[in-house]
C-alpha cells in the first residue's frame, strides 16, 4: 500500500476505518486485541492537556513498547481492582497531514461515555487522538497514538485505555 | 406551635471498644461534621500544602489552590518571596484569579476591576474618583485597608504550607523533627516538576487520610506492590508519628525481603502471584536514590498532604475536600534538577506506578468509593480498627493501624470531641 498513491477520499476512509475498528475492540472489551493495532516499538501515551500545554512529560499513562500495552491489559484483567465499567468512544473530525507512501498523521477528537455498574452514562472523558500511522505488510499500524485529554480531572480512576 | 427541626450535630462522644478504636461512619457522611471541620482544621490551627516552590520559580508567577474548599492564590512577588492569600476580591467577593497559573505583574478582578500587586495590596480602583465629578469612593475610603486576605505563610525546603489561624504553632513545631527530617531527606536538592495529575474520588477526604496512614492494606488490596516486592508487609520497615500523632511516615524496604518467608506468609492472598508476570518489566526497572536502602516512603500530613517516594517515583498528593462526600486528589510528580537523562527517563516511565492510572495506586480511590457506598445510612455504627495493638504507637514493623488511629485522636481534640 503507498498512501502517496490513494486519493484523498479512499485515504481519508482508511483510515476513519482504522480509528472506528480500534475504539469498537476497546469498547467491545477485545482488550486483548488491542496491543495489535501497534507496531512492537509504538508510543502510547494518555497526557492530561495541562501537562501538554507546559511541555511537561508525566503521563497517566505510559508505553513506550506493545509489551508494556500487553502488560496493561493483563494487570486490568488480573491485577488491579476497580468498577465494572463500559466504554462507547465517538471519535470525529479527523485531519490527515503529513502522508508519506508509508505513513500519515492524523488528529482527531474524542468523547468517551463511561458506563459504571448503576447503569448511569457519564461523559467521562474529551480530547483528542493524535495519531502517527504506518504501512506494515499492507495493514495500517499505529506507531504512535497520544491521548491528550481536557478533562483532566479523572473521575476516580483509569484503567481502561483511551 | 414549635416546629422542630432534626438538625444533625456532630456526637461529641464516640463509641468505644475494649480491644481496639472505633470511628463513627457519619464523621464520613454529616454535613455537620465537614462544616465543622473546614471551620476548625482548615480556617484553624492546622498548617495545610498549598504547593512547591519551584512551581513559581520567578517573579510574577502564581497558582491557584484551595485549603480545604477555600479558594487561595501563591504568588512569587517582586521580591521573590512567596505570598499566600485567599483568592476572594476585597470589593464584592469575585475570584481574583480564575487561572490555575500563570505569570502576571498585577492580579486584577475581572467584575470591577479592582487591582491587586503580587502581595495583595489593593493598587487600583477604577473611577475611584468618579466621572465628571459624579459617584466615586467616598471621602474615607483608603487602599491600605482593602487588601486580599493574607494567610500565614511558611515554607520548608520547598514546600509552601498555609494556615488562616494567627494562634497556631509554628510550621517547624507543628510538623515536628522526626517529619522534618524525613522531608530534608527527599527534598535535599532543586526539584524539578515533572507534571500534575489530578482525579476526583467520591468519598470523604478522611478515608483517604486513613488510606495513607496504612502500612496494612497496602500489601493486600495492591497485587504490583506484594507481587513485584515493591512494598510487602513482611519488609523491614517501620510506621512512625510525630508528637502529636497528627502526621505519619511510613517506609520500607524492598532489598529486605525474604522469599521463602513470603511464599509461607502471602501463600493465600490474593496480591501475591508469581505466576503474574511483565512482558516488558522496564517499568520496574531503576536506580536507587537514597543510600540508606528506603524504596517507599508515605508521609502523610496532617491535614491534606502525602509525600510520597515508590521505587524511583516522587510526588506530593494534595487533598482538595469538595463536601463530605468527595475530594480531589492533585499529584505533582518531581525528579531532581541533576538528574540524568536516563533517571529522568526511569521517573517518567515509573510513573505507570502512581497516579489515577498507577498500577500501585488505582485501587486507592476504588476503596475509598466503596467504603462511602457502604456507610452512608450509618449513623451510630462504625469501623474498628486493631491491627497492631489498637493503639497510637510508633511501630517497628508494617502490620499496624497506629497511625490511623494516632490521626482521629487528633481529628478529634481538634473538633472538641471528648478523648
Amino acid at each position: 500500500m503507498n498512501l502517496t498513491a490513494l486519493s484523498e477520499i479512499e485515504l481519508q476512509f482508511k483510515l476513519e476505518r482504522l480509528l472506528a475498528e480500534y475504539v469498537q475492540c476497546i469498547d467491545d472489551d477485545r482488550l486483548e486485541q488491542w496491543p495489535e493495532f501497534f507496531v512492537d516499538r509504538c508510543v502510547y501515551k494518555i497526557l492530561a492537556l495541562e501537562n501538554a500545554a507546559r511541555g511537561m512529560p508525566v503521563a497517566a499513562i505510559f508505553c513506550d513498547s506493545k509489551n508494556m500495552l500487553v502488560d496493561r491489559v493483563v494487570s486490568l484483567r488480573k491485577a488491579n481492582i476497580y468498577e465494572r465499567h463500559q466504554y462507547r468512544h465517538i471519535v470525529s473530525s479527523t485531519i490527515i497531514s503529513g502522508v508519506t507512501t508509508r505513513s500519515a498523521k492524523m488528529r482527531s477528537n474524542y468523547a468517551v461515555y463511561r458506563t459504571r455498574g448503576q447503569g448511569v452514562t457519564e461523559l467521562y472523558s474529551a480530547g483528542i487522538y493524535e495519531d502517527r500511522v504506518v504501512v506494515v505488510d499492507d495493514c495500517l499500524l499505529l506507531e504512535e497514538k497520544i491521548v491528550i485529554y481536557d478533562t483532566d480531572r479523572i473521575d476516580t480512576l483509569l484503567v481502561t485505555p483511551l | 406551635m414549635t416546629i422542630s427541626e432534626n438538625i444533625s450535630t456532630p456526637d461529641d462522644v464516640w463509641p468505644t471498644s475494649a480491644s481496639g478504636f472505633c470511628v463513627p461512619y457519619e464523621v464520613f457522611t454529616d454535613k455537620a461534621y465537614y462544616d465543622r471541620e473546614q471551620e476548625a482544621i482548615f480556617r484553624g490551627d492546622a498548617w495545610s500544602f498549598v504547593g512547591l516552590e519551584a512551581e513559581l520559580p520567578n517573579s510574577g508567577d502564581y497558582k491557584s489552590t484551595f485549603i480545604g474548599e477555600t479558594p487561595v492564590l501563591v504568588t512569587r512577588d517582586n521580591d521573590g518571596n512567596i505570598n499566600v492569600m485567599q483568592n476572594r476580591c476585597a470589593h464584592r467577593g469575585a475570584l481574583v484569579c480564575r487561572e490555575r497559573r500563570g505569570n502576571t505583574r498585577r492580579l486584577q478582578c475581572v467584575y470591577h476591576q479592582w487591582a491587586y500587586d503580587l502581595k495583595g495590596q489593593l493598587r487600583g480602583v477604577p473611577f475611584r474618583a468618579g466621572i465628571a465629578g459624579k459617584g466615586g469612593m467616598p471621602e474615607g475610603f483608603d487602599l491600605t485597608e482593602h487588601g486580599l486576605n493574607r494567610l500565614r505563610s511558611a515554607s520548608i525546603n520547598g514546600l509552601i504550607f498555609a494556615t488562616f489561624s494567627r494562634a497556631v504553632v509554628s510550621l517547624e513545631e507543628f510538623l515536628g523533627p522526626m517529619i522534618i527530617a524525613s522531608i530534608q531527606r527527599i527534598f535535599n536538592r532543586p526539584i524539578e516538576i515533572l507534571g500534575d495529575q489530578r482525579q476526583y474520588i467520591h468519598g470523604n477526604w478522611k478515608l483517604y487520610a486513613e488510606n495513607t496512614r496504612d502500612p496494612y492494606h497496602a500489601s493486600l488490596l495492591h497485587l504490583f506492590h506484594t507481587t513485584f516486592g515493591l512494598y510487602r508487609s513482611s519488609q523491614t520497615g517501620e510506621c512512625l508519628m510525630d508528637g502529636a500523632h497528627r502526621h505519619s511516615m511510613l517506609y520500607a524496604k524492598a532489598s529486605s525481603s525474604n522469599t521463602a518467608l513470603e511464599r509461607e506468609v502471602f501463600k493465600d492472598v490474593r496480591s501475591y502471584d508469581e505466576n503474574f508476570k511483565l512482558a516488558d518489566s522496564s517499568v520496574l526497572q531503576g536506580r536507587p536514590d537514597f543510600d540508606d536502602g528506603i524504596t517507599l516512603v508515605i508521609m502523610a500530613l496532617f491535614p491534606n498532604l502525602v509525600i510520597q517516594q515508590i521505587a524511583n517515583t516522587l510526588a506530593v498528593r494534595q487533598s482538595v475536600t469538595d463536601g463530605a462526600d468527595g475530594f480531589e486528589l492533585v499529584w505533582t510528580h518531581f525528579g531532581y534538577l541533576d538528574d540524568d537523562e536516563e533517571m529522568r527517563n526511569i521517573r517518567i516511565k515509573q510513573s505507570n506506578l502512581i497516579g489515577p492510572a498507577g498500577y500501585v495506586s488505582m485501587e486507592d480511590g476504588e476503596a475509598v468509593e466503596i467504603v462511602q457506598k457502604a456507610v452512608r445510612r450509618d449513623r451510630g455504627a462504625g469501623s474498628y480498627i486493631a491491627m497492631g495493638g489498637g493503639v497510637a504507637e510508633d511501630a517497628d514493623h508494617l502490620v499496624t493501624e497506629s497511625a490511623i488511629i494516632g490521626f482521629w485522636q487528633h481529628y478529634k481534640s481538634m473538633l472538641g470531641i471528648a478523648p
